[in-house]
C-alpha cells in the first residue's frame, strides 16, 4: 500500500517533462521499477523464473562453455589453459577420427536407403486401408514405444552368429546363411541400421499419415477428370504434397543418424576392427572412456565440427531445394 | 482482493466446457471423423476415388497389399514383443537350444520372479518411475510458465527470448553432452555437485524447448475474449493461469506428458553419466550390466518387465500417442 504514494510523484514529473503525452497512461514511456511491479513486470518474471533457470543453466550456458572450451585445455584439477586451435588439430591429426566420420556417413547412408523410403510406403498403403488404418498405426507404432535399450539388446540376442541364432535359424529355412552379423566388419554395419531402421521407422510413418490426410481431395478429383490412374494420383498428386515434410523428416533423419550413439555402444562397442566406431561414440571415448581422466577439450572440440557440419549439411541442403520445396 | 475471489458470470463457461484444441489436433481429429464417413458420401475421400473401388481388379490388388501388410506388420512389429513375452517365461535351456519352438519343455514363470526380486529389478523399476515423475514436473513447470510468458503475457523482450529458445532447437544434442556434464559436476548458482542425484536428470529435461513451443502455440490459439474478461473481472496473472489457461490446455499437457514421460524412460546415455552409482540407475542403465551377469531366461524376463510398462501406457493412450506423433512432424515442420 505504501507505494502509491511514492509512486504519484513520479508519474507526475513525468508527465511535466513530456507536456505532449497525457499523464497516467497505461504504459508512460519510462519505466520506474515501481510502476514496472504495478503493470505486472515482477509477476512476468516471477512465471518466467522456471524457464529462464533451466535454459540458462542448461542450455544457452553450456553452449556457451562448448565453445569456449573448445579452445582450452581442462582436466577439471587446474585452470583451463588457453591453447588456442590445438584440440581441433589434435583431433584432425587423429586417425581414427577419418574411421569415425566413414562409419558414421556408412550409418547415414545405409539408414536413408533402407531407412528413408519404407516409412513413406508404408503411409501411402496404410492411408487406404479403410478400417484397418488405426490397427496398422498402432502396429507400425510398437517398436518406437519399446525401450531403445532393450531393443537393442533383444536383438543382440537376435544376431546371435550361431546357427541356432534366431535369425540364422529362421533364414537357414529359405536356404540362406548363416550370417556373422555382429561378428564380421562387413555385416555388423548392416545388422545396426536393421535394428535403427525398426526401432525408429514408426514414428517416421505416423507423422506421413497426418500429412496425407491434409491433402486436399479436391486434387484428386481434379487428376481423375484429367484422366489420372491410381499410381499416377500417387507420385503426381499424393508425394509432391508431401515434399514439404518429406524435406523435414530427410534432415532430421540426415542428424539422428549422424549422432548415432546407442546401438554402437551396446552392440559393437564399436567393434569389430572399429568397424563401428561413429563420432559420437569417439566423442564419447575422448571425454568419458579414458581411464587416465577426460580429455574434455578435444571431445567438445570434435562435438563443434560435428554441429556446424550438420548446420551447414541442413542449411545447403534447404537452399538447394528451395525451389522445389515451396511449389 | 476480495473482488478476484468469488465466481464471476465471464469466468465460469470457460471452466466447465476446456475443449478448444490446438489447431493441428483438431484438424487431425476433425479430418479423421470425416473418414470414417467416407463410405456414405464421396465428398471426402482418399487417393482412391468410390469408382476405383468399384473395380474388382483395384479392390483385389488393393486388399491383397494390405492383407501382406497385416501380416508383414504383425512378424516385424508385433512378433519380436511376442517372441520376448514368450522367452520371458521359458526355461533357459529351451531358449537356448530351440529358440523358435513354442515351449518345448513347460513354463517357467519362476523367471519373472527371479528377475523381480533378484536382480532388484524392483529397485531399478521404481528408480525409473522416480526419475519419469521428477522429469515430467519439472518439464511441465517449465513449458507451462514458459509458454504462458510468452504467449499471454507478452512482455517486451518475448519475442527475443522466443528466438532464443527456439535457437537451441537447432543446436544438436551432441553438444551439449560435455559441458552439460561439466555443468552438473559443479552446478551454477548453487555451486553444488548434482552427480548421483535425480536432480541431474530432472533439471536438464526442464530445458526442452519442444515443449515449450508446442504449449506456447496451443496458449496462442485460445481465445483472446475469455483472458480479458478474465482480467475486466479482476483476475491477476496468477489466477489467469492457474483458472483459466491451465483448465483449457488440457489436450496439450497430455501431449507433452506424454514426451515428457517416454523420454524419460527411453533415455540411456545422460543417466549412464550422471547416475554412477548403480542403486540410483534407471532400467535402461542396469540392463546391459545385467546381460552379463544373469542367467538368460532371467534376463529375458527382465528385459520384458521393462518392456511392459510402456506398452500398456501406449496401448492405453494410444491416441495421445499417435496425435503427438504425428504433432512431432507438425511442429518441426
Amino acid at each position: 500500500m505504501s507505494t502509491i504514494p511514492q509512486s504519484k510523484p513520479q508519474s507526475q514529473s513525468q508527465s511535466q517533462s513530456q507536456s505532449s503525452s497525457p499523464p497516467l497512461t497505461p504504459r508512460p514511456r519510462r519505466r520506474s521499477p515501481v510502476t514496472w511491479v504495478r503493470g505486472g513486470g515482477l509477476s512476468t518474471l516471477v512465471f518466467l523464473l522456471p524457464l529462464l533457470l533451466a535454459f540458462g543453466t542448461f542450455s544457452w550456458y553450456p553452449i556457451g562453455r562448448a565453445v569456449v572450451m573448445s579452445v582450452q585445455q581442462t582436466n577439471l584439477v587446474t585452470a583451463p589453459v588457453f591453447v588456442g586451435l590445438d584440440n581441433f588439430r589434435d583431433v584432425l591429426s587423429d586417425p581414427l577420427l577419418w574411421t569415425a566420420v566413414r562409419n558414421t556417413a556408412w550409418f547415414a547412408l545405409l539408414a536413408l536407403v533402407i531407412g528413408y523410403p519404407l516409412p513413406l510406403a508404408l503411409a501411402v498403403l496404410m492411408s487406404e486401408a479403410r478400417r484397418l488404418k488405426g490397427f496398422f498405426s498402432a502396429l507400425a507404432y510398437l517398436p518406437v514405444v519399446v525401450p531403445p535399450v532393450v531393443a537393442v539388446l533383444l536383438w543382440k540376442f537376435f544376431y546371435d552368429a550361431s546357427e541356432t541364432g534366431i535369425f540364422n535359424d529362421i533364414l537357414g529355412h529359405v536356404g540362406l546363411g548363416p550370417f556373422p552379423w555382429l561378428q564380421s566388419a562387413t555385416t555388423a554395419m548392416p545388422s545396426l541400421v536393421l535394428e535403427a531402421t525398426w526401432a525408429g521407422a514408426g514414428g517416421t510413418v505416423i507423422i506421413y499419415l497426418a500429412a496425407l490426410t491434409g491433402v486436399s481431395p479436391e486434387l484428386y478429383d481434379a487428376a481423375e477428370v484429367d484422366g489420372a490412374g491410381l499410381w499416377r494420383k500417387v507420385w503426381n498428386v499424393a508425394l509432391p504434397q508431401l515434399r514439404g515434410i518429406m524435406l523435414v523428416t530427410l534432415i532430421l533423419q540426415v542428424i539422428g543418424t549422424a549422432q548415432v550413439f546407442l546401438e554402437p555402444y551396446l552392440f559393437t562397442g564399436g567393434g569389430p576392427a572399429n568397424s563401428t566406431l561413429t563420432v559420437l561414440l569417439l566423442i564419447y571415448n575422448y571425454a568419458f572412456a579414458n581411464s587416465s581422466g577426460g580429455d574434455y577439450g578435444a571431445a567438445t572440440a570434435l562435438s563443434l565440427m560435428l554441429a556446424v557440419t550438420l548446420a551447414l549439411l541442413s542449411a545447403l541442403y534447404l537452399r538447394l531445394t528451395r525451389s522445389w520445396s515451396t511449389s | 482482493m476480495s473482488h478476484t475471489e468469488g465466481p464471476s458470470p465471464l469466468t465460469a463457461p470457460p471452466l466447465s466446457h476446456p475443449r478448444p484444441d490446438l489447431p493441428p489436433i483438431k484438424t487431425l481429429e476433425r479430418r479423421r471423423g470425416k473418414r470414417s464417413m467416407r463410405t456414405y458420401d464421396g465428398s471426402d475421400r482418399g487417393i482412391v476415388s468410390t469408382a476405383e473401388w468399384r473395380s474388382p481388379r483395384v479392390r483385389l490388388g488393393l486388399s491383397t497389399a494390405h492383407a501382406v501388410l497385416l501380416v508383414g506388420l504383425v512378424v516385424v512389429g508385433l512378433g519380436p514383443m511376442l517372441w520376448l513375452a514368450k522367452a520371458a517365461i521359458t526355461p533357459t535351456v529351451d531358449t537356448l537350444r530351440s529358440p523358435l519352438a513354442l515351449w518345448p519343455h513347460g513354463v517357467k514363470f519362476s523367471n519373472l520372479s527371479a528377475a523381480w526380486n533378484d536382480v532388484h529389478l524392483s529397485l531399478y523399476f521404481w528408480n525409473t518411475v522416480v526419475i519419469a515423475a521428477g522429469s515430467w514436473v519439472v518439464q511441465m513447470i517449465v513449458a507451462t510458465t514458459g509458454g504462458y510468458v510468452l504467449s499471454v503475457l507478452r512482455p517486451r523482450y518475448a519475442s527475443a527470448l522466443n528466438a532464443l529458445v527456439l535457437a537451441t532447437l537447432f543446436v544438436p544434442a551432441v553438444v551439449l553432452l560435455v559441458p552439460l556434464y561439466l555443468t552438473i559436476l559443479d552446478t551454477p548458482l548453487i555451486h553444488r555437485n548434482l552427480i548421483n542425484t535425480y536432480w541431474a536428470v530432472w533439471l536438464p529435461a526442464g530445458a526442452n524447448a519442444f515443449n515449450v513451443v508446442l504449449v506456447k502455440r496451443f496458449f496462442d490459439n485460445l481465445p483472446r475474449e475469455i483472458f480479458e474478461a478474465a482480467r475486466m473481472d479482476g483476475a491477476g496473472p496468477f489466477r489467469l493461469f492457474w483458472s483459466i489457461v491451465l483448465p483449457l490446455s488440457r489436450p496439450i499437457l497430455g501431449v507433452v506428458s506424454v514426451f515428457a514421460v517416454i523420454a524419460a524412460w527411453k533415455d540411456f546415455l545422460w543417466p549412464l553419466l550422471v547416475l554412477t552409482d548403480p542403486a540410483l540407475q534407471p532400467l535402461s542403465v542396469r540392463l546391459p550390466t545385467l546381460a552379463a551377469s544373469t542367467e538368460l531366461g532371467v534376463f529375458l524376463a527382465a528385459l520384458f518387465i521393462s518392456t511392459a510398462f510402456p506398452i500398456v501406457l501406449f496401448l492405453a493412450f494410444q491416441r495421445v500417442f499417435l496425435r503427438s506423433a504425428g504433432l512431432g512432424g507438425a511442429v518441426k515442420g
